[in-house]
């Protein structure tokens, strides 16, 4: 099969009467790459998905696969599949009905992934969706999103409501399926310990805009903390992208996003690390006025 | 094979250490097979690119070696090259930070090179 193209997208904004959720939005999707999409509660990353899987109207911009819009595309939009929060299901159909239903929407859906699946996860295929829990709920949306044979593959809050083990198996299914047939996933999720190292590019959305855009690794290559006496430490990092601090008494902490100024000698008494991408997203988006260059 | 993932290291380097450590090991023998990047990938959920990268830096130094269609597998002579780079690098790793610590601490260079001494007796 030839490589698909990639999803762009150019210049989405959304506002809900007059409230702005999306400025500007400029994105490419690369085919058959796992991405991150980070933001805080409200950021408005469900909106973005719906938006890019044509569930509702941008209000400017435009989302294109191959120079052809998405917008009521049937051809391109069977191509795309999101797994989002919304309960879009008839409360009295059965599990297996809804995997059927899906199957005929679905060209190509694979049954056989389905059934093992469900065995995996213990999930009772003749319960109806409303007797389902929140975390049984989520395990049907996944085996739908991971069994339909699309190019991309969009998962609101996939881990919603699961337990431990149901994540890690979930985790072990999505990269068993990637190998087997490449395509690419967007993953929406607070989760980001347990995400960092599934995703290739990360993405993180604050104040309507995408303020990090890039791969995981360059990303966390930009973020340090700065530790050491208050004195030298704020010598040190002065001038510099600080996006954080800590201070315990006389020792104080930096966080930093960007480059160092290599010119500047290393006091003796400061020590100087990488930041987890947890860590980094937590003061990048808990900033008033996020600067940020990419 | 471990990683951390709070670590603050790249994690593709932490794949080629935990490889070379496993090559260094005998874990994995010259000549044999390594686990396929999918199977490490799935394993510990690192993104398939992530270990990719990783391994391409072992088959730069000629510890692993790609044979076509068939996968990576330890390359011939991958432990003797492995100790070589690692006595080459004892000093930058280990020493220089001993020195700095022991200066630190205001300990001489006659009691470290004692202790140094003592270490080889008791190991």
């Amino acid at each position: 099969m030839a490589k698909s193209k990639p999803i762009i997208i150019k210049h989405v904004s959304k506002s809900f009467a007059k409230q702005q959720v999306l400025n500007n939005i400029d994105l490419t999707i690369e085919p058959e790459t796992i991405y991150g999409l980070l933001g805080r509660n409200g950021a408005g990353k469900s909106t973005l998905f719906n938006i890019i899987t044509n569930r509702i109207p941008s209000s400017s911009g435009e989302v294109t696969i191959g120079g052809q819009t998405v917008t009521n595309n049937d051809e391109l939009l069977n191509r795309i599949y999101l797994m989002s929060e919304a309960n879009l299901y008839p409360s009295r159909m059965r599990v297996k009905e809804i995997f059927k239903l899906t199957a005929q929407l679905y060209q190509g859906m694979d049954m056989a992934l389905t059934q093992t699946l469900t065995k995996q996860f213990g999930l009772n295929v003749n319960t109806r969706f409303s007797k389902l829990s929140t975390g049984s709920r989520s395990i049907m949306k996944l085996i739908i999103a991971l069994a339909v044979d699309v190019d991309y593959v969009f998962l609101d809050e996939p881990t919603l409501g699961l337990d431990a083990n149901h994540r890690r198996l979930f985790y072990d299914d999505l990269l068993d399926s990637y190998a087997k047939r490449p395509r690419s996933f967007i993953i929406s999720t607070h989760l980001i310990e347990e995400a960092s190292s599934l995703i290739e590019r990360v993405w993180v959305l604050q104040g309507h805009q995408i303020i990090i855009n890039g791969s995981t690794e360059a990303v966390l290559n930009k973020g340090f903390a700065v530790t050491g006496p208050t004195v030298d430490v704020e010598a040190y990092t002065k001038g510099l992208n600080i996006i954080g601090h800590e201070a315990l008494g006389n020792l104080m902490v930096h966080y930093i996003y960007g480059e160092l100024n290599n010119d500047r000698p290393i006091p003796d008494t400061v020590s100087i690390s990488h930041i987890d991408l947890q860590r980094l997203f937590i003061y990048l988006t808990n900033q008033e006025v996020a600067t940020v260059e990419n | 094979m471990q990683f951390d993932f709070n670590s603050t290291e790249p994690l593709y380097l932490q794949v080629a250490e935990q490889i070379e450590e496993a090559i260094f090991t005998n874990s994995f023998e010259e000549g044999t097979q390594v686990p396929s990047t999918t199977e490490i990938s799935k394993q510990f959920h690192i993104n398939p690119a992530t270990v990719l990268k990783g391994m391409n830096i072992l088959v730069t130094h000629h510890f692993l070696e790609k044979r076509r269609g068939l996968g990576m597998f330890v390359a011939a002579g991958a432990h003797a090259k492995i100790r070589e780079k690692r006595q080459a690098e004892f000093y930058d790793d280990y020493v220089i930070n001993l020195v700095k610590e022991a200066k630190k601490l205001t300990l001489p260079e006659t009691t470290i090179l004692e202790m140094i001494k003592r270490g080889f007796k008791n190991g």
